[in-house]
């Protein structure tokens, strides 16, 4: 066994069981952590399989962005398992009737009659000068620029509608707001003033102390 | 020399446990250090931070207190880990551990000086930065489940600002990608050859400035460690742990400090090249320093920075930041990126050679 087939039994290992644990787990929490680990290893897969571009940009988008968000969602929910384990009889039939047929269509596309070495070959090894980031990159911004630059616009639509969704204007009684820009601006002269005061010299209470002392 | 041990070893093991010994001997080579300089770096900070304000610092234990980060870790080891009741003890215990392996295998990707790096992969940069976002998650966690308002105040604070920081930090690194020409952090290096000239600290000055201060903000520092802010939310993320499991969310603090000073500086100052390179006295006078240490004096004087920044300024109010992060850095690191790509197409400027 080579060192690399370790590592892709570890890793796939991991992914499969994490992937059962996080549909299977009750906490939605512990799911999303648990959704992380899959990724994860999915992304030491892709790794493995000298894709490391994509495997670091799954690590950095979903890993880094997408689930700490979705964390966030997820922690500040305050989920009653009690109620959501209800109605788990009534709608089991239903559900493992669902998962069934999802089931046997992925079995047909990717079922074993279209994969296995001898319908795909054996996967082409480079060396350490193949570049898998130039090898995405080329195409994506040549070939497929036009598809690239559609996928970017539909992205940027998405933000805004999201931001417009959300975007409301509160009235001074809702919210309190704070002009950061004139915060900013603000300068030391508008809020000190140096006053100039004549120094209070103390009276000399030398003499004063010395007739004390006589008068001891 | 690790692949003559992997060699020697293999001749009489499996093949498989030559390579895991290899690793882990690497790995060790790589962490004992560091973690040295980590517990050199809390004594350097308090005695910095208390020379800055007219104190003596630690000068107890050992000459010069020199032997006090050692006692702190002693103390630590041998503190109890208050396990909070309702928490959850399984993530409670991992969340730590999430914290600092991420902090620690960052390091494989990173030159210490020419030829000096664990792993020499083609998509460094990336690597830092993916691995670096998953410390991310040691926060959340701990947050989570803690079961307490201020921890779990304090990790959706601090997850929201490394999340923001982290999109300014990556934009500053991708003009750095494109005048460099490659994501290889040890061709980066090699590309800021000849002279001081040469460091992209010059045509990219702008982006210097933002990836230090988002590097600040990224590692939960003062002026932005609002995440801990005593004031307000007692100790943030880790207020209800104790012992070594603190003491690994610090170790991790300081782990990334280290990291993003060992970044600037490959990114932006050279490397491990000499400040004097192309001078004529100067360049022979100090021919005989090695890369190694030129690259780990400017990471010591970033890191002074770090404690500089934290005796001088007082904290961000959260708004302030996230305002800095969002509508401050980012359009001016996008903007960059744009100038930086016109000036690439139109071959101006002397550093694209």
């Amino acid at each position: 066994m080579s060192f690399e087939q370790l590592v892709f039994y570890a890793f796939a290992g991991i992914s499969s069981l994490a992937a059962l644990m996080m549909i299977t787990v009750r906490n939605p929490v512990k799911a999303a952590l648990w959704l992380v680990l899959t990724f994860i290893s999915a992304a030491g897969v892709w790794l493995l399989a000298e894709s490391e571009f994509l495997g670091l940009v799954l690590i950095l988008v979903y890993v880094g962005a997408v689930m700490v968000l979705f964390l966030f969602v997820v922690m500040m929910l305050d989920i009653n398992l009690a109620e959501m384990k209800e109605g788990f009889a009534q709608y089991a039939p239903v559900g493992a009737l669902v998962a069934l047929v999802v089931f046997g269509l992925i079995y047909l596309v990717v079922g074993p009659e279209h994969f296995g070495l001898d319908k795909t070959g054996l996967p082409v090894t480079h060396g350490p000068d193949y570049s898998n980031t130039k090898e995405i990159a080329v195409p994506l911004y040549t070939q497929h620029a036009y598809a690239f630059v559609l996928a970017a616009v539909l992205l940027l639509v998405g933000i805004v509608a999201a931001i417009a969704l959300t975007l409301r204007r509160r009235g001074p009684r809702d919210a309190l707001y704070q002009d950061i820009d004139a915060q900013v601006r603000v300068r030391a002269e508008d809020r000190l003033t140096m006053v100039k005061m004549a120094p209070e010299v103390e009276p000399d209470v030398s003499s004063k102390n010395e007739e004390e002392e006589g008068a001891k | 020399m690790f692949e003559t041990l992997q060699h020697w070893l293999s001749t009489w093991m499996w093949d498989w446990l030559a390579v895991l010994i290899t690793i882990l001997i690497q790995a060790v080579v790589i962490i004992l250090p560091l973690m040295l300089v980590v517990a050199y770096l809390t004594y350097a900070e308090r005695k910095v931070i208390a020379y800055m304000q007219v104190r003596m610092g630690p000068n107890r234990v050992g000459p010069y207190g020199l032997l006090q980060p050692i006692a702190d870790a002693v103390k630590l080891l041998f503190k109890e880990v208050v396990l909070p009741s309702q928490s959850n003890i399984y993530l409670f215990l991992i969340a730590p551990v999430l914290a600092i392996a991420p902090a620690i295998a960052v390091w494989a990707a990173i030159p210490f000086a020419e030829g000096w790096v664990v792993a020499d992969i083609d998509a460094g940069v990336l690597y830092v930065l993916a691995i670096s976002s998953i410390t991310v998650y040691g926060v959340v966690v701990s947050g989570w489940a803690s079961n307490s308002k201020y921890a779990f105040l304090g990790a959706l604070r601090s997850s929201a600002q490394k999340i923001s920081y982290e999109i300014a930090m990556g934009f500053a690194l991708v003009t750095v990608l494109m005048v460099a020409d490659t994501m290889n952090l040890t061709q980066i290096v090699e590309g800021q050859k000849g002279g001081i000239w040469h460091w992209y600290l010059i045509p990219l000055l702008p982006m210097f400035v933002v990836y230090f201060i988002s590097g600040v903000a990224e590692t939960n520092r003062a002026p932005f460690d609002i995440a801990e802010g005593e004031s307000e939310i007692v100790a943030g993320f880790h207020v209800e742990y104790s012992g070594m499991a603190f003491a690994v969310f610090f170790l991790a603090e300081y782990a990334m400090m280290i990291l993003i000073s060992y970044m600037t500086a490959i990114m932006f100052l050279g490397g491990w090249w000499s400040p004097f390179e192309g001078i004529p006295v100067l360049e022979t006078l100090f021919a005989w320093v090695p890369g190694f240490w030129w690259l780990a004096l400017k990471v010591a004087f970033l890191l002074f920075t770090f404690l500089w920044f934290r005796a001088t300024f007082p904290r961000y109010r959260y708004d302030q930041l996230m305002r800095l992060g969002w509508k401050v850095f980012i359009p001016l690191t996008i903007v960059w990126v744009f100038v930086v790509m016109l000036l690439h197409y139109y071959k101006v400027g002397p550093w694209f050679n």
